[in-house]
């Protein structure tokens, strides 16, 4: 179990946590989300007990990492961001001396370090030194790392970033193999992995949770989930395609999409997509249009992780779209003067 | 095993994976057969002893120590091992402790290495070797206390040119501290006491009784401390920069 309790961390006068709060049960894998900056590394750091936290309490399995680090540090299993590795041993030699480090001995040893290389893929590697190896193996060694003491609590930041889609695959099947003895904790930018992994996400923003629940319910929040979505078989004339969707019961507006050439009606009552999915299957019948594809929306994470933390993006931009063209004026007074 | 040793086996083995180690020594001992014949005049003052050795080599390790050490802790955290390193279960003072021995213990090998010099001394003549073992205990200390400086200013930056200047200018003022010098600039204005400390703290004054082949506990006593005390600060400063 890891708990946080109104977690804030400061550096200097800024705030990259602020006042966080959660729980993750053992058999959890929890996908911690959120934009660049957000402070989830600061986060998973706090866990880890690499950084002290400013403010709030943080329990891992029965022990307060800042009162009884060791002890809390022994259980926890932990790919830092970017998975640093001592670049002059090679992944033989630095699995060796993280097991002993983990208190590993005798037999144990070479069974955990035969089982993490499977697990991570890591045979071909074995002998060369960390500092030649690949982006991706050098991330799957630093998970073989994390994972070789078998441990209860696994904090995982990034592990998918840089592996090839079939390694991808492989770790997410490993980290779900790994959940149901495990508390784990997954960073990630992938948004698909929530879906595939991932038993229960948190978005933050600047310090602070902006969305918390199953991923399935997140993917409900976004403005897709009960949209209808169709397309043609054939370029053609859609100029009465719109209006027509338009006017159909229970739709409040439609989109249509250039680039995958989509259109997607949007529902007044996201509860009744079944509803709008037979009113507009029956217009598309009633009017003969020849419809490659129509479905029923199950919600977009990209569209609801964009409502929720791109807020500041777009007011940004603005302000400074506003603020431009004051730079040149000011400077004309300059030359004037 | 304990956990110091494991930092301390790891630490130590990366000493030997890159020629750097090599050059080191050979430096070092070529260095110091120089210092000790050649420009110890070994020859002329006609005495079986290595007094010259003993002269000269705190002026070396003034910058070979702070080459060692440079890289001890700024590495770490340049390439972000440190939060590795600290997030496994050992203590802070583990990992302090075991990553200066391993310096230590490869200075020593270093020291160790001179030993032809004392083989010649003693196919020249017959020296005291009680003051030879005495002086190369000392030069063991002594090390000791300079690596733990080093290992402290490593651990404030992440440069490791602006960690072997820096401690190579501490180094400077704590070898010279009894000497005129650097009590010059205290004694026009500080108080007596103060000046009197700031000699106390000389390396040379502590290493030269020892060199001379006596041994007196407050010479170990203040190397000991002085080890201590560098590289509890070590631990703070780690603690406190860590995260940047
Ligand atoms: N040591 C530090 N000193 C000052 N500011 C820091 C420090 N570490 C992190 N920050 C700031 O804290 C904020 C959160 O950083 P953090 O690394 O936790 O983000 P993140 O969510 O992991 O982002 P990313 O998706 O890019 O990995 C950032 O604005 C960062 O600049
Ligand atoms: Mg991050």
């Amino acid at each position: 179990m890891i708990s946080l309790k109104n977690i804030t961390k400061m550096f200097g006068s800024f705030t990259a946590v602020n006042d966080l709060s959660f729980t993750v049960e053992s058999g959890e894998v929890l996908g911690f989300l959120g934009p660049n900056g957000a402070g989830k590394s600061t986060t998973m750091k706090m866990i880890t007990g690499f950084l002290t936290p400013s403010d709030g309490q943080i329990t891992v399995g029965s022990h307060d990492i800042t009162e009884e680090p060791v002890q809390a540090k022994s259980i926890i299993g932990y790919l830092p961001e970017g998975a640093p590795a001592y670049g002059d041993m090679t992944p033989e030699e630095f699995l060796i001396f993280i097991a002993k480090v983990r208190g590993l001995t005798g037999s144990k040893v070479k069974e955990r370090i035969d089982a993490v290389i499977k697990q991570t893929h890591i045979q071909d590697v074995l002998f060369k030194p960390i500092d030649t190896l690949s982006k991706g193996y050098k991330r799957r060694v630093g998970l073989a790392q994390a994972i070789i003491h078998d441990p209860k609590i696994l904090i995982l930041d990034e592990p998918t970033d840089g592996l090839d889609p079939n390694q991808k695959y492989e770790v997410r099947k490993l980290i779900k193999a790994m959940a149901e003895d495990k508390t784990i904790i997954v960073s990630t930018h992938i948004l698909e992995e929530v879906s595939a992994v991932c038993s229960r996400a948190i978005v933050i923003d600047k310090g602070s949770i902006v969305a918390y629940g199953k991923p399935h319910e997140l993917e409900e929040r976004s403005q897709y989930y009960g949209a209808v979505t169709i397309s043609f078989s054939e370029d053609g004339d859609f100029s009465d395609v719109i209006t027509s969707l338009e006017q159909v019961e229970g739709a409040t507006s439609v989109k249509f999409d250039e680039i995958t050439e989509r259109f997607t009606t949007f529902p007044t009552d996201k509860k009744n997509g079944t509803d709008l999915f037979n009113k507009v299957s029956a217009l598309v019948e009633s009017k003969g249009w020849d419809v490659k594809e129509i479905h029923l929306e199950r919600g977009r994470f990209d569209d609801f992780f964009r409502s929720v933390t791109a807020g500041d993006l777009e007011s940004k931009t603005e302000e400074q779209c506003g603020d431009k063209p004051s730079v040149p004026a000011k400077q004309d007074e300059g030359a004037q003067q | 095993m304990n956990m110091t040793s494991i930092i301390f086996s790891r630490e130590f083995k990366s000493y030997f994976t890159t020629p750097v180690a090599y050059v080191f020594i050979i430096i070092f001992l070529v260095l110091a057969g120089v210092f000790t014949f050649y420009l110890g005049n070994f020859y002329e003052i006609e005495e079986a002893s290595l007094k010259a050795f003993f002269e000269y080599i705190p002026w070396l390790f003034l910058f070979l120590i702070p080459a060692i050490t440079m890289r001890l802790w700024s590495e770490e955290r340049k390439t972000g091992t440190i939060e590795l390193l600290l997030t496994l279960p050992i203590s802070m003072w583990q990992a302090v402790l075991g990553k200066f021995l391993a310096a230590w213990a490869f200075t020593t090998i270093a020291i160790m290495l001179t030993f032809p010099i004392w083989v010649i001394v003693n196919i020249l003549g017959s020296p005291d070797n009680g003051v030879i073992i005495c002086g190369y205990f000392g030069t063991i200390l002594m090390a000791g206390g300079l690596l733990a400086v080093g290992s402290c200013i490593s651990a404030a930056t992440k440069n490791q040119v602006i960690a072997f200047i820096i401690a190579l200018a501490i180094n400077f003022i704590l070898l010279l501290a009894g000497f005129s010098i650097v009590l010059d600039a205290f004694s026009g204005w500080a108080p007596e006491m103060l000046v009197d400390a700031v000699s106390s703290l000389s390396f040379l004054t502590h290493f030269d009784s020892m060199a001379k082949g006596v041994i007196d506990l407050r010479d170990i006593i203040y190397f000991v401390s002085m080890i201590i005390v560098w590289l509890y600060a070590t631990a703070i400063i780690i603690d406190s920069k860590k995260a940047s």
